[in-house]
């Protein structure tokens, strides 16, 4: 069938290309010819440039119809100009149950920004039909699937931009690769996929993942909780720990471990002990070290030696994946894959050379020696990818579900996409959002790896929603308080008030540096978030009206954000707090010894974080917000953590009370200021729920001036507001 | 072709005896299919005394395919030969096993070109210098130029019958070639016969970026290259945007795609002879996958201020493993058992590690020294070296270090508390004490080290500090020049040469922790001092100029700022606070 197939397309190309040939030969003057005859002249290997003569439009079509289903890519069998408009996902009506891991599939996508309800603006489909599990064996197997993705109708279009999704396919005894479906032009998300049948930069390769894999958040790795020291080695070089199959599909690789296994520095154990009939198959296979390797096997426990090997060894199960992969990566143990021909997971965007190690399986003795060869420091990095892979990538099915999208999203929009530096550097990919900038220095997380030197200023917005009615009225004070920094390039008034802003004479001048009133704005606290473009400098201070800063407090702050240039850096400081009454997180705001958030009503940082804000993962944070009208510097520090995976940074100041009440703030309802507290605390929970963890980062240090309140002379001190109360 | 050979034979690859050889390369010259019989070499192949079917066996074509149809993989019957080929598609490229070269372009192997620098501005947004293009694609082209002028499109010039591969012609307009590309921005590279051509090498060369129109082309090294850096790849029917696409780009991203082309030229295309040993390089990475070279030595241009920070994980240290305070003491029990003492009192400390640098004096007995509820390892060193400080001995085994000297008394628990909770959250950093800083003398063009009294720090003494023990391993096998050999020679800078290390790798200031003391010896009279101190800061001076040679630049980097507890010198009263003993002098 295939080859006649074959021949046909190989016929019907000929016979296609004669016609152009000839066709084009008759309206064309010879030069062509001519020249093919000159070209034997030349004296090298090369003749001139050799003559094009099929149609491009024609051949593409031709293409784009050959290439199908096995040898589908982007080009042939997806539909770009669905994207057009945008890069969106669409999900169809749940109508059955699906599993568990399925159901994290579609909420996961239904939380996304680039989630859409209307099939008409999708760029993307997701099936609502559980493909995940296609061994007939399992409890999982949803059965009767083509008449239900034919009955997906038109949409469907033999799998046009739809992804589709599957951990297990085959069963015993062959573990076939080749579902039991028809999945069209369908890009495949699959795990165990090998190279020979993986259409690349088409299909993704997903890892091997278990229904224990939680939602969101997920375990954090190892090490953040253990020990990273020199030398790298822990107490075992090599472990591994896990079934053997005595025969049949991929049974050779696990059946030799045992060779290696010394019980010393190497622990490698298998059992037989799986399926109802194991002692049965070892008697009729004569294999006697059933009893020798289940002896061993029950020595050791499984997540000591994970936890205690450097090295782990991921030798192919039935299928090519296996879950020791994902466990290995979790417990800071390098992977040593021995699975010849699997393609790794997200293999197209993760260099996973620097996390894991290739050995051959057919060289299986090879491996020690491999492993002894790494240096130290290379295993101190090795160690330290595996960690940030795994928390960035695969801890839980959000991000990995999210990775998918983002690498699908990256071939759609080739022009604006992340390279392999995005994917493979610390803070990774999906923090990185490509539409904030071409080039990487940019980001706050690559200054220093390229060498980047941010700008020496910053950009003042300034938060106002009252009205002007004095000269001497806190947001002139401000301006000139701010304008006075020499660090300062530019103030930008967010005016959200609904009288408008005082005529542009009244406001103080001379000052040498433009102020821009924004007066169309956002209705709402989020505005002083805004990316607009007028800020062009790589810090944003953020301030209220009626900040009581002096202009030492903003310079010296300014200093410390540039060697902290990943972080927000403020000075009222809150904490957060596990609410044993509540059973979730709540928001302090006491004088304490830690703190874990700044309040951005006087707070340094990235303008990066500003996109971040209005182009986050995770709209529905977003949206609490909105619909609270408060907590915005809250859920600023949470998106500001959960990238850096570190504390924002306390400056010193003076501890002023605020003096005047601004007519605009001020509130009659004794109640107001509690109803808000609350909703704070209300909001940290919430937050911490949609991030799926607690990702703010407690601090004890404190920033202030080197010399600050040292008895030595004030003229010796370069910040001398700061040491006056 | 015999480049290539001499190439491979040049390469460290290179073995004369075929039965030590993984790999064959057989001598016969098919880089251009058209110059070859394929049949009759097919046939030949299978003739050679190793041929196994091919197995282990590279050939290299740079052509693959003939009139009228032009395959994108060589037609001839190479088994399970490996193929160097110019132009496969991603259908007939094995992935992993072939390798995708670049189409070499021998018309302009002695071209001179004027040295231009990467951030000279350009006339041409975008040039298309291809001659015998398909007659759908200049349509398209032109119809774009129309409404962009800075598009030049430029064909072969018709007067003469040779026409001259040096030049190209825009109507009447006569350019010459390459230098024309050399004025533009972005340069197409469009499909024509062949997938690979040599437009791709011409205009890595010259910094102008390639756009690459040629659905399914498998660019050359991709396996290795990461060709986002440095090259636009359009799909051929989204021709028409090229110039929406190419105005996109800012200027930033300009330069470094631009300078990422001739990186790329410069290293990996230059030559027939750059082309082979890259191609060996990829295959032998691919059999030694371990010792491959990474990402970053195929892709990164080397920026000697670049910084690869060996901790880049945002680890925070769980405080439950504490710290290892080494003390490096010589001859002086008293100060250091008073060390000792005070040392144990500290929370957070998990063991003692002495350092006994007196080899004439061993040690007191185990008898004498203070009893302390917490572990204490004295470690008696062969030479009296004050690198011995930074050893990374087996014995450390907590991740952070408190280098502390014999006479160090003046320090709280409270102080030295808050500075490992400080360390935790800067890993990565060095955490001390008194603190220096480095001037830069623009008269002398010398470095100055300063102790007293600044408003800025670039260093902390190692008299009191902590540090991630991955440092001590550093300064012990990895640091630049002579410094190491230097500091035990003179006996003196150790503490600057942790510095300098420090901040080179992370390129991070050090942290700064609490007010200032009063660290040496209170009794001394000052004008005792005076001397001894200048002559002091002179030899410190020299320690920085010359580590700043041994490094080539100035890695310490100053900030203005240092670390307290979060309540220190608030208004609240002391119960509240969790350091109370701070910054008393």
């Amino acid at each position: 069938m295939q080859a006649k197939k074959r021949y046909l397309f190989v016929v019907i190309l000929a016979v296609l290309l004669f016609i152009v040939y000839f066709g084009s030969k008759s309206d064309r003057k010879h030069g062509e010819v001519t020249l093919s005859l000159q070209k034997r002249e030349f004296p090298t290997y090369m003749e001139s440039e050799a003559v094009d003569l099929s149609s491009p439009r024609r051949r593409r079509e031709s293409v784009t119809s050959d290439f199908k289903s096995g040898k589908c890519r982007m080009d042939t069998c997806f539909d770009f100009s669905r994207c057009v408009r945008g890069f969106k996902v669409y999900v169809y009506p749940v109508l059955e149950r699906v599993s568990e891991s399925y159901s994290k599939i579609i909420s996961t996508i239904q939380e996304s920004k680039y989630y859409t309800t209307n099939p008409d603006e999708a760029c993307i489909f997701i099936l609502s039909i559980d493909t995940l599990d296609r061994d007939i064996l399992s409890v999982n197997y949803a059965k009767n699937i083509m008449p239900k993705i034919a009955h997906l109708g038109a949409l469907w279009n033999n799998g046009r931009n739809h992804i589709v999704f599957n951990l297990f396919s085959g069963t015993w005894p062959d573990y076939s690769e080749v579902l039991d479906f028809d999945t069209g032009e369908a890009i495949m998300a699959r795990a165990s996929i090998s190279e020979s049948r993986f259409r690349p930069n088409f299909d993704i390769s997903l890892p091997l993942v278990g229904s224990t894999l939680p939602p969101k958040g997920g375990e954090r790795g190892y090490m953040y909780t253990s020990i990273n020291n020199i030398p790298p080695l822990r107490h075992y070089l090599l472990g591994f720990k896990g079934k053997r199959y005595l025969t049949g599909v991929g049974s050779e690789t696990r059946n030799s471990l045992y060779h290696m296994h010394n019980g010393d520095d190497i622990v490698l154990l298998t059992t037989c002990r799986h399926g109802k009939f194991w002692q049965k198959k070892a008697k009729e296979l004569n294999d006697t070290r059933c009893d020798i390797d289940n002896r061993e096997f029950d020595r050791y426990d499984y997540k000591k030696l994970l936890y205690n090997a450097t090295f782990c060894l991921v030798p192919r199960g039935r299928r090519l994946g296996s879950f020791r992969f994902l466990e290995a990566l979790q417990a800071g143990c390098i992977p040593v894959l021995l699975s010849n021909g699997w393609e790794l997971p997200f293999g197209e965007v993760i260099d996973w050379k620097k996390a894991a190690v290739w050995a051959d399986e057919r060289l299986l003795f090879q491996v020690p020696s491999i492993v002894h060869g790494l240096s130290q420091p290379e295993i101190f990095a090795m160690r330290q990818q595996t960690q940030f892979l795994w928390e960035a990538y695969f801890s839980s099915m959000d991000k990995i579900i999210n990775t998918v999208l983002e690498i699908v999203k990256d071939r759609v929009k080739s022009y604006f996409s992340r390279n392999s530096v995005h994917w493979n550097n610390f803070p990774g990919a999906l923090s990185l959002l490509p539409e904030y900038s071409d080039v990487l220095h940019t980001y706050p997380s690559f200054y220093r790896q390229f060498a980047y030197k941010s700008d020496n200023q910053f950009t003042a917005v300034v938060y106002a929603t009252s009205p002007v009615l004095l000269s001497s009225a806190p947001l002139f004070r401000l301006i000139r308080t701010v304008a006075k920094s020499t660090f300062v390039q530019k103030i930008v008034v967010i005016w959200n008030c609904d009288t408008p802003p005082p005529p542009s004479y009244q406001w103080p001048a001379d000052l040498g540096i433009p102020i821009l009133v924004k007066t169309k704005i956002l209705r709402s606290v989020s505005a002083r978030f805004y990316p607009y473009e007028e800020i062009e400098t790589d810090a944003v201070f953020n301030l209220d009206e009626d900040s009581l800063l002096t202009t030492d407090e903003l310079n010296f702050a300014f200093k410390v954000w540039k060697e902290f240039p990943e972080r927000i850096v403020g000075y009222p400081a809150r904490n957060h707090f596990w609410d044993e009454a509540k059973n979730a997180w709540s928001y302090t705001s006491k004088w304490l010894n830690e703190y874990s958030m700044v309040l951005t009503s006087g707070a340094i940082y990235n303008r990066y974080y500003n996109f971040l804000y209005f182009n986050t993962l995770r709209p529905a944070a977003y949206h609490i917000v909105e619909r609270l009208q408060n907590c915005e510097d809250i859920l600023m520090n949470f998106i500001v953590s959960d990238v850096t995976k570190l504390p924002p940074i306390k400056v010193t100041h003076r501890k002023v009370s605020k003096e005047t009440m601004l007519p605009g703030k001020a509130v009659t309802d004794p109640n107001y200021y509690q109803t808000r507290f609350k909703q704070r605390q209300g909001c940290v929970a919430s937050l911490t729920e949609i991030f799926g963890y607690m990702p703010l980062v407690r601090s004890r240090s404190r920033m202030d001036p080197v010399l600050w309140k040292d008895p030595v002379s004030n003229l010796r001190k370069k910040y001398r507001q700061l040491e006056v109360i | 072709f015999n480049e290539v050979l001499e190439a491979i034979s040049d390469s460290p690859y290179y073995t004369n005896n075929p039965e030590t050889a993984c790999l064959f390369a057989p001598s016969f010259d098919v880089l251009n299919q058209n110059n070859v019989r394929t049949k009759a070499l097919g046939k030949l192949y299978s003739l050679l005394q190793w041929w196994n079917d091919g197995a282990n066996h590279l050939i290299f074509n740079m052509l693959p395919g003939e009139l009228p149809n032009y395959k994108t993989t060589l037609e001839v019957d190479t088994g399970k030969a490996m193929i160097a080929g110019g132009g496969f598609s991603t259908w007939t490229y094995r992935r992993g096993f072939d390798v995708s070269i670049p189409v070499y372009n021998p018309f302009l192997e002695n071209a001179y070109l004027q040295p231009k620098s990467n951030l000279e501005s350009r006339k041409w947004l975008l040039v298309s210098a291809q001659v015998g293009l398909h007659s759908e694609y200049k349509e398209v082209m032109f119809e774009v130029a129309a409404s962009e002028k800075r598009f030049l499109i430029m064909d072969k010039c018709t007067e003469g019958k040779n026409w001259d591969f040096k030049k190209r012609c825009q109507g009447t307009v006569e350019y010459t070639y390459p230098d024309i590309l050399q004025d533009s921005k972005f340069c197409m590279v469009l499909r024509s016969a062949h997938l690979g051509h040599t437009a791709l090498s011409d205009a890595l060369r010259t910094g102008c970026i390639p756009v690459i129109v040629a659905d399914g082309y498998v660019l050359p090294f991709s396996e290795v290259l990461d060709w986002k850096r440095a090259a636009v790849v359009i799909r051929e029917e989204n021709l028409k945007d090229v110039v929406e696409v190419l105005k996109s780009y800012s200027m930033e991203r300009i330069y470094q795609m631009r300078r990422q082309a001739r990186f790329f030229w410069e290293n990996y295309f230059h030559s027939i002879k750059a082309i082979t040993e890259t191609t060996l390089q990829i295959i032998n990475d691919r059999v030694f996958p371990y010792v491959a070279k990474k990402y970053e030595e195929w892709n990164e241009i080397p920026n000697p201020k670049a910084v690869w920070n060996p901790m880049f994980l945002p680890l925070i240290p769980p405080s439950s493993q504490g710290f290892t305070a080494v003390v490096l003491t010589f001859n002086r029990p008293e100060s250091l058992f008073q060390v000792i003492s005070k040392l144990s009192l500290v929370q957070s400390l998990s063991k003692i590690v002495v350092i006994w640098n007196n080899q004439a004096k061993p040690p007191p007995p185990m008898t004498a020294w203070p009893l302390i509820p917490k572990p204490l390892k004295i470690i008696q060193t062969q030479k009296n070296k004050l690198s011995n400080r930074f050893f990374p001995y087996h014995e450390i085994q907590t991740e952070c270090i408190l280098a502390i000297d014999d006479d160090i008394t003046m320090l709280t628990s409270d102080e030295l508390e808050f500075g490992y909770q400080v360390w935790r959250e800067f890993p990565d950093r060095l955490v001390g004490f008194p603190s220096r800083v480095h001037l830069y003398g623009n008269e002398s063009n010398k470095f100055k080290y300063e102790s007293e009294w600044k408003n800025n720090i670039s260093m902390v003494l190692t008299g009191a500090a902590f540090h991630h023990k991955y440092y001590s391993y550093l300064y012990t096998y990895n640091m630049p020049g002579h410094i190491r050999q230097w500091v035990d020679d003179n006996m003196n800078c150790e503490d600057i040469a942790m510095n300098f290390l420090i901040s080179n790798v992370t390129g991070k200031g050090p942290i700064k922790v609490t007010p200032r003391k009063k660290f040496k010896c209170p009794e001394c009279t000052n004008s005792e001092m005076l001397s001894s101190d200048t002559l002091h800061m002179v030899e410190r001076s020299e320690c920085v100029n010359n580590f700043v040679r041994a490094y080539r630049s100035m890695p310490l980097k100053g900030v203005e700022f240092r670390a307290d507890p979060v309540l220190y010198k608030d208004d609240v009263p002391n119960v509240v606070k969790m350091y109370t003993e701070v910054g008393s002098l």
